[in-house]
């Protein structure tokens, strides 16, 4: 009796030391994750003339909130930031929309080659984004579109193949009888879709549109491309630009990645767990 | 009788009423997955052709266009250094590939254990993913700066005379593999812990019957439970890794000396700066193939490592 009991005791003791190794593990990389996030404000809150100490300081002699007054005035951040919202929400809302009604069709409706068609939809997703980066270039230089918003909005109002995927995946588990009770009311397809389809998909589209708000907020590589005038300039090349000007003055350059950042960071607070379900979910069905 | 024709006469408007319903059904199903075909068709099949045929030609917006066959072509396997010298950068860069999957399914399997506090280190994880790639790449290159970058500083403090990092020839690859990783985990430790929960806790518990140690439970019972998920990493990983290139512009600018120059990078040079949108097509297409043959290999190896249930 008292051996099975030592013995018990022994494993908890074991277990409950793999599970202090495991938090000092943790606790490393918890550390080299967090550094980075806090040297940034740690930086940005230093005033003038003690950036270079060194051994490097966290805390300087006060904080100088003065940064965040100055980035605002030299580099035009809230400019930046409605740029940014003019080109993502529309694109976010009209894609979201465009893209339920084709999950919809795709998981519910009956036409011939519907399986197929969306087999090929798919596959284009192959196509690198990489490779796609100069022929979109060139033909919406074509169309006269560069310095302008339209090429960073107009093709996603198109839907996204990856989007449609999750969704006709999420509208797939919606139980048919709504449905079938619905068209007996003789209700057609769009209204099932507006009255039916749209409320009950709303976790999945809150997911999508989260994720696809939070990519196109921190997009770089479109605006790089095709905006030129600095009035157009979305929140991340206006702050890029701003970087490559002050290259050297890091308290200001670190003020303003924390403002860039304090957007997705109030997000992620809110909506943590859709952030990470999408991520999940989208990796797991694919 | 009467009642076979009634039942014939209803059962026939009900065929007709359902054709009727079914040919509406299809006409809004055509119509709600149109926007998305349109899309592809003007916005990826269109660009792709056409640049197809750009490739072939000296196009670069100013004169009209001279078809010019296969030379673009010759000039990137033949002529040009910067595209092996790119590519070789952008292998080198994939490293981080398999490093950042070890160590995402390292903090995965501790992750696992369902300890206290679990949901704030994996918040803390996956927090970069979400970050704005400009914001990050500002803070690294602060971090890693040679004369005051608190990197080196606390190298120094244990006692490593540690290089200059991104200006670096040697250096500054290695340093973007770090900062990569730094960057990418999240998504993979989030992937994997779903995995470790899926595998069946059953298989452990007979294992732990016949006596076998948790090293032997990882390699024969986690490992090819998992290995569908670390294929999906893997592959996913891969693809965007052979595209990187943003942070590499932010942090390094390529150099020094090209050294981190990678080869979406070079072709985002030659079509921007040198504005030979001719030979970025080519290139463009060249870099196209090699992503699809190594997406095409790993499928065909994955046969002998990865295990479905």
């Amino acid at each position: 009796m008292s051996t099975i009991a030592a013995g018990l005791g022994k494993r908890k003791a074991a277990q409950r030391l793999v599970d202090l190794a495991a938090y000092v593990l943790l606790g490393i990389g918890g550390i080299i994750m967090a550094v980075p996030f806090l040297w940034m404000l740690a930086t940005s809150l230093k005033p003038d003339g003690e950036l270079y100490s060194y051994p490097p300081e966290w805390i300087g002699s006060r904080l100088a909130w003065e940064n965040y007054r100055i980035i605002f005035e030299e580099a035009h951040l809230i400019r930046g930031f409605f740029n940014t919202m003019i080109v993502v929400v529309p694109t976010l809302v009209i894609g979201l929309f465009v893209c339920a009604m084709a999950a919809y069709a795709f998981a519910k409706l009956r036409f011939p080659g519907r399986d197929k068609l969306f087999l090929v939809l798919i596959g284009t997703m192959v196509v690198p984004g990489a490779v796609m980066m100069i022929p979109a270039f060139i033909m919406f230089k074509t169309f006269g579109w560069t310095d302008s918003w339209k090429p960073l909005m107009i093709p996603g109002m198109f839907g996204a193949p990856i989007v449609i995927f999750f969704l006709r995946q999420f509208i797939k588990t919606l139980p048919d009888e709504l449905e079938d009770a619905a068209k007996i009311d003789g209700m057609s397809p769009p209204g099932i879709f507006l009255r039916i389809v749209i409320p009950l998909t709303k976790p999945a589209l809150i997911t999508q549109g989260i994720l696809s708000f939070n990519a196109g907020y921190n997009d770089y590589l479109g605006p790089l491309i095709y905006l030129n005038s600095p009035e157009r300039y979305t929140l991340q090349l206006e702050l890029a630009s701003f970087s490559s000007y002050y290259v050297t003055e890091w308290t200001l350059v670190m003020a303003g990645a924390v403002v860039a950042l304090i957007p997705t960071l109030v997000l992620f607070a809110f909506a943590q767990r859709f952030f990470i379900e999408g991520i999940a979910l989208t990796g797991i069905k694919a | 009788m009467e009642a076979e024709v009634a039942a014939d006469v209803k059962t026939r408007t009900a065929k007709r009423k359902r054709s009727a319903l079914f040919r509406s059904e299809m006409r809004w199903g055509y119509l709600f997955i149109a926007p998305p075909f349109i899309g592809v068709a003007v916005f990826t099949l269109y660009p792709l052709l056409n640049s197809l045929y750009m490739s072939l030609t000296n196009f670069n917006f100013g004169q009209p266009a001279a078809f010019i066959g296969l030379d673009n072509y010759k000039r990137a396997l033949a002529d040009d250094p910067l595209v092996w010298k790119t590519l070789w950068n952008t292998f080198y860069a994939a490293l981080g590939v398999p490093l950042g999957m070890i160590v995402a399914l390292g903090a995965a399997l501790l992750l696992d254990r369902k300890l206290r506090g679990r949901n704030f280190f994996r918040m803390l994880f996956f927090l970069p993913t979400i970050c704005s790639v400009v914001a990050l790449a500002m803070v690294w290159r602060w971090i890693f700066n040679a004369d005051y970058g608190l990197l080196n500083y606390y190298l120094g403090v244990i006692g490593i005379d540690a290089p200059a990092w991104l200006i670096d020839q040697t250096w500054a690859m290695p340093a973007m593999i770090i900062q990569g990783i730094w960057g990418g985990i999240g998504v993979s430790i989030i992937m994997y812990l779903a995995a470790l929960g899926n595998v069946p806790t059953s298989l452990y518990e007979a294992a732990t019957v016949d006596g076998a140690n948790a090293w032997q439970k990882f390699i024969h019972i986690t490992v090819p439970g998992i290995s569908p998920v670390t294929f999906f990493i893997l592959i996913t990983s891969l693809i965007g890794a052979l595209q990187d290139f943003p942070r590499f512009q932010l942090l390094t600018g390529g150099g020094p000396n090209y050294s981190t120059t990678t080869i979406v990078y070079y072709l985002y040079t030659v079509a921007f700066q040198y504005s030979e949108m001719g030979y970025a097509s080519a290139l463009a297409w060249f870099l196209g193939v090699i992503i699809m043959t190594i997406i095409v290999l790993n499928f065909a190896f994955s046969k002998r490592w990865v295990h479905y249930n």
